[in-house]
């Protein structure tokens, strides 16, 4: 079933494209030495450059370049050995210049596509038109003073890729799951820290409506969405706006809009007819950007193994459910947890309990894989307990969760709380003794053919040995003695 | 002896080295000079005699020690385009009011390196922007020079038309200057010096005020071909911070002006005998292939068919790259600000305060090329016709080693002609303009008086990186021409 928006003319389809801009990690800006990192003091890391002093030149910085070109290569793209930087001009206060240079004609990285996954387990195809590098202005800061703005000249210059999506999306949730996909490859490959929070990625989501088999309508642009959340929200709330507006036959006009949080609407924020004439040409400041074939295959030779290789990995030698390596390449740190706890063990087992009792416990106590109580060398502590019977899985569950509590190794806690499970089978049958004595009137309606009441005696014998009995020994004495 | 101001600037480092004069006496003549003629002349906006004084005893122990640079001791006017370390750097704009760069640009920088002396900064057109020197926001430059019987004041040319008189005038040995369309070769003509634009990414342009991107060229004025030569090979070289500066070697220009022009082929363009020519400088040009032709030269008739282009094409190119260049100049960082109600009033005000008229025109002219609906028929259109005319530069040069054209269709003229018409100004830049557009280097030397006693240059043009022959042939002219006629205003006279 594709998702459409009912409106009271029948379903209407929702048209989706993504812009993201994605800030390069690196040591460097763009164009100047000057430092990148997030939450210095305000404008102590520009250079006279980044504040477009009279007579200083940008210089482009190699590491910026190599870092696009692994994101090109890892969303499947064409890299252009040949490249040029324009300028695209307008006035604002964060912008010293009163131009960012930014590739408009020329992009370094052209046509690729990425593989989206949906919750139904289906994939999908979305297809990449471009990637550009540009600088990012600095920050203005109205709420300082009550009649003054300030400026914040750090970000100036910042590297910025501007990843531009085909128009595939069709619903909130294959937007939600394309950006998840792009964040993921990012991350893997090192390029960007995906840290929306930070502003260190960011969506500009364009969205239109049409009727089945129509070709496009006017498609209106939500600046600036900074979570996945909001992302699926505002193409919603865009979305039913459109069809409101098209069902009332009125018209939409293409524009610019801004995605209320609080509200749940996009309201807008300028139109097309006053949008900045931006006068883009080739910056003269910096020749066309040249890469040699054989520089680019050393990067690609260097990148690391990306999301769908190592699910495809996961699926194929660990036999791992697709949702299962899905769930645990997500981010690289999960998958790194998870090789760790698996190697040497059984994979499946230490997929199951990832996915299920230990990601609970994250949740539970609010950490992350970063930051887990409970190391990957511990948890598989934990699996080796229940590999050799020392801990039956009910058991194992109850260590698990004192090892979040406490951060203690399971061997420890086994042995505090003597959880160590019986597997002495004249102590399992004295306890089924006593309680097939106690319970003599059941044990006839079972003889005589009431089957269901085995597992009273199952619960019986192992609330008699506080869960410590083998749950298999258990059935199998219990099986015996009942007859 | 020679008045020191007087002195070329390599006789001037025979006479440091042989002690015969000490670089504080050479420093002080020429304070003592621009202090009597610089309120007339105007040539130098800022004069430093303090950081002078200081260069220069820098200099004079540094010859004491035997360690002396190539330029130990040489003064110099130094075009106020170019940022100084702590020293006032205006671009002859309101708009960059009391700004002191805080850098030092890397032209300047090598100077240094190599021990000069800086007397001030030379006054230039607003922004590099103008032929005249009278779109100063500090006010006109004069010519040193006078028509004969006539005390009219002359323009000096632009927009290096500060250190152009500077060196006419005998107010410095040499001077830095800057060339987009003729701002060097022009007002050398003009005041009967020489200069040079070097091929373009020869001299580094990170800290020179930025006019035209593409176009913009440091290069030297000085009293001789040879010590043009001097000076650019202390002033060019690579430099990591400027993405368009060439990495290529430089070689010891000063060596090749005496070189001779024996077998050297020169191009003769037909297309530069344009209408309104004044016979008097075609007659100039005639007898420069004379001489070049009597040292052993092959004259050579070429064709640069698309000549005529070059102007309308300047006028779109340099104005584009201007409006953007100059958008950095808002109130915001440095420079002048007039506060307005908002943000987009400070703009306005500040820039309508801040910039001199041609300023505005250019800025104009070039939002307007670059706007939607217009980028394709002007900008691209100009930068096609950009490229044939570097196209007409490469053919040429299988035929020929250097071309030689008129520097200037006129000379020198009154600071109140053509100042009603931006055409007609602009019309002085025809013959020099087609060197910035193709990138390669022009020079302009002295080569004669036109009737009323006002100096006239002739231009040569070579191949890219080939700045040697340039010399080579701009020494040859130097030589036959044996100009040696004073301009009326000058030190010691």
């Amino acid at each position: 079933m594709s998702y459409t928006i009912e409106g009271s003319t029948g379903p209407w389809e929702v048209v989706i494209g993504l812009e993201v801009h994605a800030q390069v990690t690196s040591m460097a800006k763009l164009f100047s030495g000057a430092a990148t990192e997030f939450g210095a003091e305000p404008n102590s890391q520009v250079s006279f450059i980044d504040a477009g002093f009279p007579g200083m030149l940008p210089v482009i910085n190699r590491e910026c370049v190599a870092q696009a070109v692994r994101t090109g290569l890892g969303l499947n793209a064409q890299v252009n050995l040949w490249s040029r930087f324009d300028r695209k001009n307008y006035f604002y206060a964060d912008l010293p210049q009163g131009y960012q240079i930014s590739q408009y004609q020329y992009p370094v990285i052209g046509t690729g596509q990425i593989e989206i996954q949906l919750g139904d387990g289906s994939t999908k195809t979305i297809g990449i038109t471009r990637l550009h590098l540009e600088q990012d202005a600095g920050k203005s800061l109205h709420d300082q003073h009550p009649s003054k703005s300030y400026i914040d000249l750090n970000r100036s210059g910042v590297a910025l890729m501007e990843i531009v999506s085909e128009p595939d999306m069709r619903s909130p949730e294959e937007a939600g799951a394309y950006l998840t996909k792009l964040r993921q490859i990012l991350r893997y490959l090192g390029t960007c820290d995906g840290n929306m929070e930070q502003g260190s990625l960011r969506a500009d989501v364009n969205v239109s409506v049409r009727k089945a088999g129509e070709g496009f309508r006017t498609r209106c642009e939500v600046k600036n969405v900074n979570s996945i959340r909001f992302v699926m929200q505002a193409v919603e709330a865009e979305a039913r706006r459109q069809v409101e507006l098209w069902e009332a036959g009125e018209e939409v006009v293409q524009e610019t809009r801004l995605f209320d949080t609080t509200r749940g609407v996009t309201r807008s924020m300028r139109s097309k007819e006053d949008a900045h004439d931006y006068r883009y040409f080739p910056d003269p400041d910096l020749p066309p950007l040249v890469l040699e074939q054989s520089w680019v295959d050393s990067l690609k030779a260097a990148l690391p193994e990306l999301p769908d290789a190592r699910r495809a990995r996961y699926v194929g030698d660990f036999g791992l459910t697709p949702y299962d390596a899905h769930v645990l390449t997500l981010e690289k740190e999960t998958a790194a947890f998870y090789e760790a706890v698996a190697k040497g063990r059984d994979p499946k087992m230490a997929a199951n309990w990832i996915t299920g009792d230990f990601f609970a416990g994250l949740n539970r106590v609010g950490a992350s894989i970063g930051s887990s109580p409970v190391s990957a060398e511990d948890l598989g502590a934990l699996l080796d307990l229940i590999s050799d019977n020392t801990l039956s899985g009910k058991l194992a569950k109850e260590v698990l969760e004192a090892m979040f509590e406490t951060g203690k190794a399971p061997g420890l806690i086994v042995e505090e709380r003597g959880l160590k499970q019986v597997t002495d089978t004249g102590a399992i049958e004295a306890v089924i003794d006593q309680v097939m004595a106690a319970n003599a009137g059941k044990v006839e309606e079972y003889r005589s053919g009431k089957d269901k009441l085995f597992g009273f005696f199952v619960g019986q014998t192992m609330k008699a040995m506080q869960g410590k009995g083998n749950p298999a020994l258990v059935n199998e004495l219990l099986k015996k003695k009942l007859g | 002896m020679t008045h020191p101001t007087e002195l070329t600037i390599a006789g001037a480092r025979r006479a440091l080295a042989a002690r015969e004069i000490s670089a504080a006496e050479l420093t002080q003549a020429h304070l003592d000079a621009i202090a009597a003629l610089n309120p007339r002349l105007n040539a130098y906006i800022t004069v430093t005699p303090e950081l002078a004084a200081a260069q220069a005893a820098e200099a004079d122990a540094a010859l004491a020690r035997g360690e002396a640079g190539p330029l130990a001791g040489i003064p110099l006017a130094i075009k106020d385009l170019f940022c100084t370390a702590g020293t006032r750097t205006t671009a002859g704009s309101r708009i960059l009011g009391d700004f002191v760069p805080p850098y030092e640009s890397t032209v300047t920088g090598n100077l240094l390196r190599d021990g000069a002396v800086f007397l001030g900064k030379a006054n230039l057109d607003e922004f590099a922007m103008g032929s005249s020197n009278t779109s100063s926001a500090f006010g006109a430059a004069e010519n040193p020079w006078k028509r004969q019987g006539d005390d009219t004041a002359l323009v000096p040319g632009g927009s290096s038309g500060g250190s152009a008189a500077a060196v006419a005038a005998r107010l410095a040995l040499g001077a830095t200057a800057t060339d987009t369309g003729g701002s060097i070769r022009q007002p050398a003509a003009f005041c009967g010096v020489s200069g040079i634009k070097p091929t373009y990414g020869r001299c580094s342009r990170f800290g020179i005020v930025a006019y035209a991107s593409s176009l913009d060229q440091a290069g030297p004025v000085a009293r001789t071909v040879e010590d043009c030569a001097i000076l650019l090979g202390s002033m060019a070289g690579f430099d990591p911070r400027d993405s368009t500066s060439a990495d290529v070697a430089v070689p010891d220009f000063a060596a090749a002006v005496a070189r001779g022009v024996k077998g050297l082929r020169i191009g003769i363009p037909r297309e530069y005998r344009v209408e309104g020519l004044s016979p008097e400088i075609d007659a100039l040009w005639r007898q420069g292939m004379d001489w070049l032709r009597a040292e052993g030269a092959t004259l050579v008739d070429i064709s640069l068919p698309h000549t005529k282009y070059a102007l309308p094409t300047y006028y779109i190119v340099a104005p584009a790259e201007a409006s953007t260049n100059l958008a950095r100049y808002d109130g915001v960082r440095f420079g002048l600000r007039e506060n307005g109600e908002d943000l987009k009033d400070l703009y306005e005000r500040t820039r309508a305060a801040g910039f001199g008229d041609e300023v505005k025109r250019r800025i104009l002219i070039g939002t307007y090329v670059l706007s939607a609906g217009y980028y394709d028929a002007y900008y691209v259109k100009a930068q096609q016709v950009r490229a044939l005319i570097k196209r007409d530069f490469d053919q040429a040069w299988a035929q020929v080693d250097a071309i030689l054209t008129p520097a200037t269709p006129t000379a020198a003229f009154g600071r109140d002609e053509n100042q009603d018409d931006p055409v007609a100004m602009y019309l002085n830049d025809v013959f020099t303009i087609t060197a910035n557009l193709a990138g390669i280097p022009g020079m302009s030397v002295p080569a004669g008086l036109d009737g009323k006693g006002l100096p006239l240059g002739l231009q040569v043009l070579g191949r890219p990186f080939d700045e040697e022959t340039v010399f080579a042939v701009g020494g040859a002219i130097e030589r036959a021409a044996g100009f040696h006629a004073l301009p009326a205003l000058r030190a010691a006279a």
